[in-house]
This record gives C-alpha cells, sequence and structure tokens, in this order.
C-alpha cells in the first residue's frame, strides 16, 4: 500500500495482529460515534419534524431553545444534581473507603452492603426513592405513625426540593461504586508509605490528606470520568422518580431531548438540544484532556 | 448454565418460526386503551375480528398517548409494523403518510361508502391526503365536558352547579367540607385540556378558531384570552390539592365524592359506567362547560402501515371495515362512552350524557379539535406551559399569556 522502502516495514504493519483485531472498533467508533454525532449536529440545522429532512434553517432551533423555560430549567437542575452529586459522591465514597481500611472487621459484608444499590438499575432506584419519599406510604408516613403529627417531608411534591430528592436516590445509587473504587485504590498504596509516616509522627489525617489523595491520582481520574458520564446522561432516574414533576421543576436535558425528539415529533428541535449537551461535555472535557494527556508527550 | 442459556435462545427461535407461517392472518393492533372503560370498549373490536376468521394480537402499550405515540413510530419507522395502530384524528400521522409509510385504504372507503356515511365530515378530511384514504376513523370524543360528583355537593350543602361560575362560587363550601373542588391529573396533557376546553366556553367559538386554527397571535394576546387565564387561575386554585397523576384516578376522585369535578372528555364517562354510576343521579355532566355549548370532534381513528404481506394487507381491509360496521361502532361506542362516527345507528341504549353530546352535534354547534389544528410540536409546548401554570401559583397569569401568545405565534 504504501511504497515505502522495503528493508524497513513500514510503521502501520507493526503489531499487524493487534491492529486487524482492533479494526471492527475502530469502524464502530467511526461510524457510530463519529458518524452519528455528525449526522446528529447537521440535522440539528434543519427543521426535521417526525422523519429527518435536509431542509436547512440556520439556527432557529437553538434561538428556540435558549428561549425555551423548560430548557432553562433543564441547565439549572442539571448544574445542581451534577455539582452536588460529584462533590458528595466523591466525599462519601472516600470516607467510606478510609473507613472500611481501618481493618475493620466483618469488612466483606460492609463492602457488600454499600455496593448493593449499585446493583439496581435507575428505575427501580427513582421507583423505590419515590414510594419512601411520598409523603402517604414513606417517611412522612412513618414519623406520623410514631406521634409526631406535625412532621411534614415532603421532597418530591415540593418545587424547591425536588431535584434533590433525585440527588439523594442518585448518591445512594452511586456512592457504593465510588467507595469501591477508592478502596482499590488505598489498596494499591504501599505499607511502607504508612510505616514511613507513621515513624515521622504524621498524624493519619495529614497522611491521607498530603501523601495517599496526591497519589491515588489515576483512581480519582477514572472515579471522576465515571461519575460525570453519569451525570450528564441521567435520564431514567427522573423518569422513574418523578416524570419532570412537579410541574417542570425536575427536567433534565436528556429529558428534553426524547421528549421532543419523540413525544413532540419535533427531531431538530430534539437535536439541537443534543447537540448543546455535547457542546457543554466538550467544553469541560476538551481543556482538562489537553492538560492531563497533552502535557506527557 | 450457559448450556440452558442457549437452550433457552434456540427454543425461542423455533417458537418465532413456529408462529411464523401460522399468522397470516393475524394481525396486531397497538392502541394506548388501558384504563378499565377502554379495555371493555377495544374487547369489543377483537371480539368482532375474530369473528371475521382472523385473530386480533392486542398489543396495549399503558401510558396515554405521548408515551404510546414514539413507541408505535419508532416501530414503524424501524422497519417493524404493526398491524394497525391508534392515533387521534388530526396531524399526528401527516409525515408518516408523506413517507409513504402508511397504507392506501382508499379501496374499503369507496367501497363502504364512508364518504357518506362519516359525520362530521372534517373526521375523514383528516384521514385523506391528496385524495386518498389513509385512516379509519372509529369514534368522536369531545373534550369540552364538566363532570361533577353530585355526592361531593350534597356533602358540602350546596346545589349542583349549572355552569362554571356557579361551581368556581361553590369551591369554598367544597373546600370547608374537605374535598377538592377540582381534579386535575399530573399529566401535562390534562392541564393543556383544561384550558383549551375553557377558551370556547368563555372565549367563544370564533375566538378558539383564530388562535388555534390562524395562530393568530394577536388575539392569543388580547382580552379574551385574558379571561380565559383568568379563569384559568380559578382553576388552578381550585385544583392546588389535587395530587394525583393519571386521568382516571381523578375521574376517581369524582366518582367516590372526594372531588367536586373534573374538567375531562367523554372517555370519562366509560369510568362512571364501570363504577356502575347513573348520569343524573350519581354524577352530573355539563357539555362546554354549562356555558357555551360547543363540542370538539376530536376521537380516535385507526392506521395501517403498509406491510409486505398481501394476506395481511387484506386482514387490514377486513379489519377497517369491521371497524366501521354499525354494530360493532354501537357496541364500540357505548363502552368507551364516545359517540359512534356514523349518523345512521340506533343509539337507545345511551345515557342521557350521551344523548346531550348527540344532540349537540346534531345541531352542528362543532368544533374542530385541538389535535386537527396544531402539531405535536406546537401541543407539546403548550403542555410545558401550562403544567407549570398550573403548579406554580407565581406564575401570574399575564406572564403566562405571553408565553401563551408566543407559542402560538411560532406555530404551524
Amino acid at each position: 500500500m504504501t511504497d515505502g522502502p522495503r528493508a524497513r516495514p513500514s510503521r502501520l504493519f507493526r503489531n499487524l495482529n493487534a491492529k486487524i483485531a482492533s479494526i471492527p472498533m475502530i469502524l464502530t467508533a467511526l461510524v457510530v460515534f463519529v458518524g452519528g454525532t455528525v449526522w446528529t449536529v447537521v440535522h440539528s440545522f434543519t427543521n426535521s419534524r417526525l422523519l429527518p429532512r435536509l431542509n436547512f434553517v440556520g439556527l432557529d432551533q437553538y434561538e428556540r431553545l435558549w428561549t425555551t423555560p423548560r430548557w432553562l430549567i433543564s441547565i439549572e437542575n442539571l448544574l445542581i444534581y451534577g455539582s452536588l452529586s460529584l462533590i458528595f459522591s466523591l466525599l462519601i465514597g472516600f470516607m467510606l473507603a478510609a473507613l472500611l481500611d481501618q481493618k475493620i472487621r466483618f469488612e466483606d459484608a460492609f463492602r457488600t452492603i454499600f455496593l448493593y444499590p449499585f446493583a439496581l438499575s435507575f428505575v427501580v432506584t427513582g421507583l423505590v426513592w419515590q414510594w419512601l419519599l411520598n409523603p402517604d406510604f414513606g417517611v412522612q408516613h412513618v414519623v406520623r405513625g410514631f406521634g409526631w403529627e406535625s412532621f411534614s417531608f415532603n421532597p418530591l411534591y415540593t418545587k424547591e426540593l425536588v431535584i434533590y430528592g433525585i440527588l439523594f436516590a442518585g448518591l445512594w445509587q452511586g456512592t457504593g461504586l465510588v467507595m469501591c473504587l477508592m478502596l482499590a485504590g488505598l489498596r494499591g498504596i504501599d505499607d511502607d508509605i504508612w510505616k514511613a509516616a507513621r515513624v515521622d509522627g504524621i498524624p493519619m489525617w495529614k497522611t491521607y490528606l498530603f501523601i495517599v489523595i496526591p497519589m491515588m491520582r489515576p483512581v480519582f481520574i477514572t472515579t471522576l470520568v465515571i461519575i460525570a458520564s453519569g451525570i450528564v446522561r441521567v435520564y431514567d432516574l427522573v423518569v422513574a422518580q418523578t416524570s419532570g414533576g412537579p410541574a417542570l421543576a425536575s427536567e433534565v436535558p436528556a429529558k428534553y431531548v426524547y421528549d421532543y425528539m419523540f413525544a413532540a415529533q419535533n427531531l431538530g428541535q430534539g437535536f439541537a438540544a443534543s447537540t448543546m449537551m455535547l457542546v457543554t461535555v466538550a467544553i469541560i472535557i476538551v481543556p482538562w484532556a489537553y492538560l492531563e494527556f497533552g502535557r506527557r508527550r | 448454565m450457559r448450556y440452558r442459556l442457549y437452550r433457552a435462545a434456540l427454543a425461542a427461535g423455533a417458537a418465532l418460526f413456529a408462529i411464523a407461517p401460522a399468522s397470516a392472518t393475524d394481525l396486531e393492533v397497538a392502541h394506548w386503551w388501558t384504563s378499565g372503560g377502554e379495555a371493555a370498549a377495544v374487547a369489543e373490536f377483537a371480539k368482532a375480528f375474530d369473528a371475521t376468521g382472523n385473530k386480533w394480537i392486542d398489543a396495549a402499550i399503558a401510558g396515554a398517548g405521548n408515551t404510546a405515540r414514539p413507541i408505535m413510530v419508532s416501530r414503524i419507522t424501524g422497519g417493524d409494523p404493526m398491524g394497525a395502530f391508534q392515533f387521534n384524528h388530526g396531524r399526528q400521522a401527516e409525515e408518516l403518510i408523506e413517507a409513504g409509510l402508511l397504507q392506501d385504504m382508499t379501496e374499503v372507503a369507496t367501497q363502504e361508502k364512508w364518504a357518506e356515511i362519516v359525520r362530521p365530515k372534517s373526521l375523514l378530511d383528516s384521514c385523506t391526503v391528496d385524495g386518498k384514504v389513509y385512516c379509519a376513523p372509529v369514534n368522536i370524543h369531545s373534550w369540552q365536558w364538566l363532570w361533577l360528583s353530585n355526592k361531593a355537593f350534597e356533602d358540602a350543602g350546596v346545589p349542583v352547579p349549572t355552569n362554571w361560575d356557579e361551581f368556581v362560587a361553590a369551591a369554598p363550601a367544597l373546600e370547608k367540607a374537605g374535598k377538592i373542588p377540582l381534579a386535575i391529573g399530573g399529566q401535562p396533557w390534562q392541564t393543556t385540556g383544561a384550558f383549551n376546553v375553557l377558551i370556547p366556553a368563555i372565549a367563544g367559538k370564533d375566538v378558539f378558531l383564530k388562535v388555534y386554527k390562524d395562530h393568530d397571535a394577536e388575539a392569543a394576546a388580547g382580552p379574551e384570552i385574558a379571561k380565559v387565564f383568568k379563569a384559568a387561575d380559578d382553576a388552578r386554585k381550585m385544583s392546588a390539592k389535587s395530587n394525583v397523576q393519571d386521568w382516571n384516578q381523578a375521574t376517581n376522585l369524582v366518582i367516590t365524592g372526594q372531588a367536586g369535578g373534573q374538567i375531562m372528555g367523554d372517555w370519562a364517562q366509560g369510568e362512571f359506567q364501570v363504577a356502575g354510576q347513573v348520569a343524573g343521579k350519581d354524577y352530573t355532566c355539563l357539555p362546554g362547560l354549562g356555558v357555551n355549548a360547543l363540542i370538539s370532534t376530536g376521537g380516535d381513528a385507526f392506521y395501517f402501515p403498509k406491510l409486505n404481506d398481501a394476506e395481511k394487507t387484506k386482514a387490514q381491509f377486513v379489519l377497517a371495515k369491521t371497524m366501521l360496521d354499525p354494530t360493532t361502532q354501537v357496541a364500540f361506542n357505548l363502552k368507551k362512552g364516545s359517540v359512534p362516527v356514523r349518523g345512521d345507528v340506533d343509539l337507545a341504549a345511551a345515557n342521557d350524557c350521551m344523548k346531550k353530546g348527540l344532540e349537540i352535534l346534531a345541531a352542528g354547534n362543532v368544533i374542530p379539535d385541538t389535535n386537527q389544528l396544531n402539531t405535536e410540536d406546537t401541543n407539546n409546548q403548550l403542555n410545558d406551559l401550562f403544567v407549570e401554570f398550573f403548579k406554580t401559583p407565581s406564575l401570574t397569569p399575564e406572564d403566562a399569556q405571553k408565553r401563551f401568545a408566543e407559542i402560538i405565534a411560532n406555530a404551524d
């Protein structure tokens, strides 16, 4: 294929087996991911309704998107849910892992219990928490049953609180996994480091904060990517728990995309919204990836 | 374990093959009729179709049309069409027809003289594109009904209202008696529906047509619609305590006397019937909210995707014919609480409410349904607006009207 000198095999043919083996994945990535993305972005500039059509209308769909109150509410909710869920799942996950790492008894049992919620899908999680937080069957009902009649706890039907109700369910489901990842990271720290720190008389919290955590950087990055991708695509949890209600108070961008693409039969609007989601992710990921990977080369 | 899975997969595959040849005249029919009254009605269709020697395979999709329609459309565009599917009269299937995915039913329509028997004519017009008929209208549903629980008003010690204003005036008494004055479910289409009922009742037919047919933004921002928003403001105060989701749960609040009333289409009647309630004695119905006796001619129609199997296409024709058969029409519509699409059938068995509807229909006091006038996109935007309006006391009627006018201005 290439007409390079015959004596030295071209770089293209080095590790040929591995390259052939990865062709299916490369094709999938190119056709499905890149191709699909390009197709979506192109069609977001059209007025496609039920079926995709190439009838370009410029930025109309985007103008409409950014003047739609529901989209703005969705973005705001995603910001609240995203930042809090990122902070708390890392914090709680790390704390649990650090506690489990204290050579406690029944560690396996605890680990299983904490990881268990992760085995449930978001739909089941959403339904369970919908019932738990429902004023007529859940926490409020139980507490009132103990005799505290005026107790009121009704986050899912209160517009200002509903997103925290969803956050709670999301954290309950996701922190177990974060804990496991963190625990694996902690176990990867050499015992000699702990011994050295102890000899130097450094308190345990300082060892964690200034020695162990910086050493766990790769684990943190993996965890961050897993949590972040979970945040952006949050959809099923909301559908199962509140279906966006009360009113529009718990809408999220992914739900807007689905509803406008399919229920409203307006593909153009849905594509515009999903393109905006992609742009948001790219704005965060690209500079970070540049710093993270670009530096090493 | 692995072996067992493998065997299960094989068995499933074999089962598929076994079914395929036998299903020559099996027709899968998709619809979203799952509440008690609806299921009883659709069983009438199934019975009549089975009697023709074919087999009705029921593919009910739970949830309202908003949930079911995307599933149906994705099956059709994805190349796995069912035999027939239910949509509302109107513009929902427009693009599927344009894309040539639906079967032309003109043959049956001419044979059975649908043009002569279907009334009002607008129903068949909604099915017709370029002179070809693509769907079989099966019933007429109207939205413009206020259902009142006689028991609730008795408990509250006030007479049963005869119009909207009296109902609003009776709300405090109902509240004092621990009742929810107006039951509205949390699903967005219900709030939009209630508002769309208020428009012709409060502002009249002309304004309704100007806003939804001509998409006249000025009329939408005008003083007549402002009055409607004022009434909607009353409605949202009256429904503030209603904590249910589905429309039939809200109807159930009325049936059990926990709520004073509900603005809902005449399909609610099926629920009253299943609960064994009698019109006039246990519940009262006010068409056009007792103000403007107008009803809309929405409803349901069946569409038939193009299939490659000639046998199945024949079965589709039979099904379309069966659905408009006089006996099936009566049996189906009595259970469904809707009005038959043919004017030439005997409806002696109809109850008081249905008779009221028939009279209004015969007098020609009809308006088109919003589904016939608006695209799903516009309806969805309206849903977003009204569900927010009804659940957000701080959103003023004036601000909401501004957003309403904007949606109408951008509608096509």
